[in-house]
């Protein structure tokens, strides 16, 4: 089975994001790295692969600036076994129906695919909107927000946990999966794994290599406008005292009750 | 006056849940509410004109309920289609369904889309939105410049308020094509209700961490006494204490209630994402280091396993 790995490099979450002038995320003065919740999805790919135990092969996709290659490098130390990265200056500030307009075609290029998968969302934008669109535009079933992963034959078949119901939801190749962080921690690079990453094959795509032309990209293409960005203020630090003897649950629901909480 | 395309949420015991009353108030701030509801209609028109429906297109849903996603996408696309250039916005509940739908559609019908919206106005331009992005650490307003806005909006971003419309009913058979139907859904265990308020939508979430240990009964007990929801942090969900369904934070629920009560919970990045809108937030945990202190407008250093039902028993003599 060939399977493509969806994989985002984002702000580090616990630095502190922020946006450039023009209202896109800033991505060049923070330190990024692969977002967690595509760690998820490089793990489902590599069990996939594992547990069909053939010749399947999982080729790790990033679209992105040129830092992002750290996100398939991780990718690669993890197990993967190749990496296409998809950079140019065109794409900076697209939205996420221009991402997937460039994800769906290099997919196209990676050719012959059996499974797409993706993590639920990224942790910068997290639209989680990016797996549903992917599969529009490739014409092909999508199971998303699997928290846990099945595949038998030709089918593919997640659990999925909705707000009202738990499902069991399966397609037939070819197919887009999204994974939560539901679905099984994801493994760390081992030493060995780190030095074969460094010898498998990575790739770097334009968008000419795909096909798009630059005004079908980016910030000036793009079919939403943030029109003002603002920090919030933070929340500054109340009251906190120390439980001796039940002091702290009358204190509690003193305050409480002097929010009229109770 | 234009019309509004509104998707009604999964109906849950029959019944349309307070976000779709929220996203039909919205509406009506933009043009004229359209309801759309996948199923049976008949029991839900009276309460959608209620709050302003003008229309209620109920979707024959006999090709749809057994397939994830895909179709609704293409009946909404569909009646998009219909409505023509004159459609002000479509509205859609933002759970990963609605989220779904929203993104497919505005591929099929060449929208732009906006996500996770907490509030929206009417512009000069036509809708503005307003999301919370970053863990809550910014506030950010946009609004779509191509094709028709499409919008999923949070729960809690509007007050519901009553405004009588039309509700003339119009039955709608979609063309669902083979693409859509692919994934099939072969079996569905719905979720047990708990009796309490749904999280995203509760005015009070009471939420239990690592520091719960499994037991969540007392975290529950204290929750009942205030009439609260109740929440899990990941580490909780991840322990196997609480169903996915309770996590609060980045890959759970986002919630912005009047009060979140943390118990236990350290207050990672992730949950803090999830919780941090929330107007008044106090913590009660062991360690005086946990970051949660940081934002809490009280907090109690002690054990939640003394300090919660010491709590809940004078919560329930105050309100006798």
């Amino acid at each position: 089975m060939n399977i493509v790995v969806c994989v985002k490099h984002v702000p580090d979450a616990t630095a502190d994001r922020r946006f450039e002038d023009d209202g896109t995320v800033d991505r060049v003065g923070v330190d990024g790295l692969l977002s967690e919740l595509d760690e998820y999805a490089v793990e489902q790919a590599l069990q996939v692969r594992e547990r069909l135990g053939d010749d399947s092969e999982v080729t790790v996709l990033s679209v992105g600036p040129q830092q992002a290659v750290d996100a398939i490098r991780k990718s690669l130390q993890m197990g993967a076994d190749k990496g296409v990265h998809v950079v140019d200056d065109a794409i900076a500030g697209s939205d996420s129906v221009a991402t997937s307009l460039v994800i769906a075609e290099a997919v196209r290029r990676i050719g012959a695919w059996d499974l797409v998968v993706c993590g639920m969302a990224s942790t910068d934008g997290s639209m989680g909107v990016v797996p549903a669109m992917l599969a529009e535009r490739l014409g092909v079933p999508a199971l998303t927000l699997g928290s846990s992963v099945e595949v038998e034959g030709d089918i593919v078949r997640i659990r999925r946990d909705g707000d009202t119901a738990t499902e069991t939801v399966e397609a037939t190749i070819p197919l887009v999966m999204s994974v939560t962080d539901q679905s099984g921690e994801a493994r760390y690079p081992s030493f060995k794994g780190i030095m074969a990453a460094k010898k498998k094959p990575l790739e770097t795509w334009s968008l000419a290599d795909l096909g798009i032309g630059p005004e079908q990209v980016g910030l000036s293409a793009a079919w939403s406008v943030v029109q003002s960005t603002e920090a919030r203020p933070p929340r500054t630090k109340g009251q906190v005292v120390t439980d001796e003897d039940g002091s702290g649950a009358a204190a509690l629901v003193e305050f409480l009750a002097s929010k009229k909480f109770v | 006056m234009s019309e509004v395309l509104v998707l009604v949420d999964t109906l849950v015991d029959g019944k349309v849940g307070k976000p779709t009353l929220e996203l039909l108030t919205i509406a009506r701030r933009l043009g004229e509410p359209v309801a759309v509801v996948f199923g049976e209609a008949s029991g839900v028109t009276d309460v959608l004109a209620s709050y302003g429906a003008e229309r209620v297109v109920a979707v024959d849903d006999t090709e749809v309920r057994e397939h994830l996603v895909a179709p609704k996408a293409e009946a909404l696309s569909e009646l998009v289609e219909k409505a023509g250039p004159d459609l002000a916005a479509v509205l859609l509940p933002s759970g990963g369904e609605g989220k779904e739908i929203a993104g497919r559609l505005a591929v099929r019908t060449g929208s732009g889309l906006i996500t996770d919206a907490v509030d929206v106005q009417a512009g000069a331009d036509g809708p503005v939105t307003t999301q919370s992005v970053f863990a809550g650490g910014y506030t950010v307003q946009a609004r779509v410049t191509r094709g028709v806005p499409i919008v999923t909006v949070k729960p809690n971003s509007a007050t519901p308020e009553q405004a009588r419309g039309a509700g003339t009913v119009e039955a709608f058979r979609p063309t669902v094509s083979d693409a859509a139907r692919g994934a099939r859904i072969t079996a569905s265990a719905p979720r047990q209700a708990s009796g309490r308020p749904e999280l995203t939508e509760a005015a009070i979430v009471v939420s239990g961490g690592r520091g719960t240990g499994g037991n969540f009964e007392e975290v529950e007990a204290f929750a009942d006494s205030l009439g609260a929801a109740v929440g899990a942090s990941r580490a909780a969900v991840d322990s196997g204490w609480m169903p996915h369904a309770f996590q609060v934070g980045q890959t759970g629920k986002t919630v912005s209630p009047q009060l979140y009560v943390a118990n236990g919970i350290s207050g990672a990045i992730q949950h803090r994402a999830g919780m941090q809108t929330s107007k008044t937030i106090v913590a009660v945990n062991k360690d005086e280091e946990a970051p949660i202190f940081e934002l809490v407008d009280f907090g109690v250093v002690g054990d939640l396993h003394t300090v919660l039902p010491a709590a809940t028993e004078q919560v329930r003599q105050r309100k006798g």
